[in-house]
């Protein structure tokens, strides 16, 4: 069975680096500042590579939605060994407002134009923690979706998902064409190195644009204020159990 | 000549660890400095062999710089994002050693 597996990666302000906001409470410093691709993204490409190695999956595409600075990202991840990538290109003043409805009619066309079987996107993206874009692709293409998924097999002409769910583990079965998101335990995700990274030059990239697939990127939301997180309150002494008490008396707890 | 391709190995292996240096945690100039030393001090050696072993020692700190990343990544997502569901076992009150 050939199927073809189209994974979404977004370009994200890197993990390790400390996030501080702007002066102006419009949005995060992002100039000169770290990216990398988003880690729940690495997990969804490792696990598209490894559908490929056990030849479950015959071509793998990778696909990026925003600025130029993303073809970044997809070198890495055809340095990961996705077979090609596409690349979706959004001017920076749209990239800014764009949100994940966006991104989903994006996927959603290029899966219809691409006849891909299945999609494996990250679980959430570490700079916004929306955690909609799956859900939303496969609302638009009306196709099953296995979100949070800690493990992925196939078993005839479906896939069985075990996702992580708050009460411990759930098994699904999808038909496909279907939606999946990966969780942080599905796979350990390989280290893109130079020679790889050299090697993905030579591997196709397509760009489009949001006119190309009809997508509108007029933005639902505005974006009133960005804060920082209030700081922490210094904690007070108490002398004895007595005066504890009495406090939290006072302050109404008790 | 088997020496031109030991030297290609040599610049390639110090290319591959400069280029995984960019996500080093104690930062790149850091991690650069230290490699040059490395290498500047063992550039007068000339026993293929031990060549050779210097090499396969160079991709030895590869794997385990790969490794350090994926799990320092493993980790910080998982505290950041998980948290480990405490057991109610009893009424008493709960350990509030939790372990992360």
């Amino acid at each position: 069975m050939s199927l073809r597996v189209m994974v979404g990666v977004k370009r994200v302000v890197d993990y390790a680096v400390k996030v501080r906001v702007k002066p102006d409470k419009t949005g995060v410093i992002t100039d000169g500042v770290k990216h990398s691709m988003n880690p729940f993204d690495e997990i969804a490409v490792e696990e598209a590579v490894r559908l490929k190695e056990k030849n479950v999956a015959n071509e793998i595409i990778a696909v990026s939605c925003g600025p130029a600075a993303s073809q970044e990202t997809l070198r890495t991840a055809l340095a990961m060994g996705m077979d090609k990538a596409i690349h979706v290109e959004i001017p920076q003043p749209q990239y800014d407002t764009m949100q994940p409805i966006h991104v989903a009619k994006c996927l959603a066309k290029l899966a219809t134009d691409y006849k891909v079987d299945i999609i494996i996107l990250g679980k959430q993206a570490i700079d916004d923690d929306c955690n909609q874009t799956a859900q939303m692709t496969a609302g638009l293409l009306d196709w099953p979706q296995g979100v949070y998924a800690s493990k992925i097999e196939k078993d005839g002409d479906l896939l069985v998902v075990t996702r992580e769910v708050d009460g411990g583990l759930e098994t699904v079965k999808l038909k496909l064409p279907a939606v999946l998101s990966a969780d942080l335990r599905l796979n350990e995700p390989r280290y893109a190195t130079l020679p790889n990274i050299m090697k993905a030059k030579k591997k196709p990239l397509d760009k489009k644009t949001p006119a190309d697939l009809g997508v509108d990127l007029a933005p639902r939301h505005q974006v009133v204020s960005i804060e920082d997180p209030p700081t922490r309150q210094a904690g007070a002494k108490v002398a004895d159990v007595d005066e504890l008490i009495s406090r939290l008396k006072a302050l109404g707890r008790i | 000549m088997a020496l031109r391709e030991t030297r290609q190995q040599v610049l390639n292996l110090y290319k591959n660890l400069l280029y995984m240096g960019r996500d080093y945690p104690q930062g790149y100039t850091y991690f650069r400095d230290r490699t040059h030393r490395v290498f500047s001090k063992n550039k007068d050696i000339d026993d293929p062999e031990k060549i050779l072993q210097l090499i396969q020692f160079g991709e030895y700190i590869m794997n385990e710089l790969k490794a350090l990343y994926f799990l320092k990544k493993y980790r910080t997502m998982k505290n950041r994002y998980y948290q480990d569901p405490t057991p109610i076992t009893s009424t008493q009150t709960q350990d509030s050693n939790k372990e992360l």
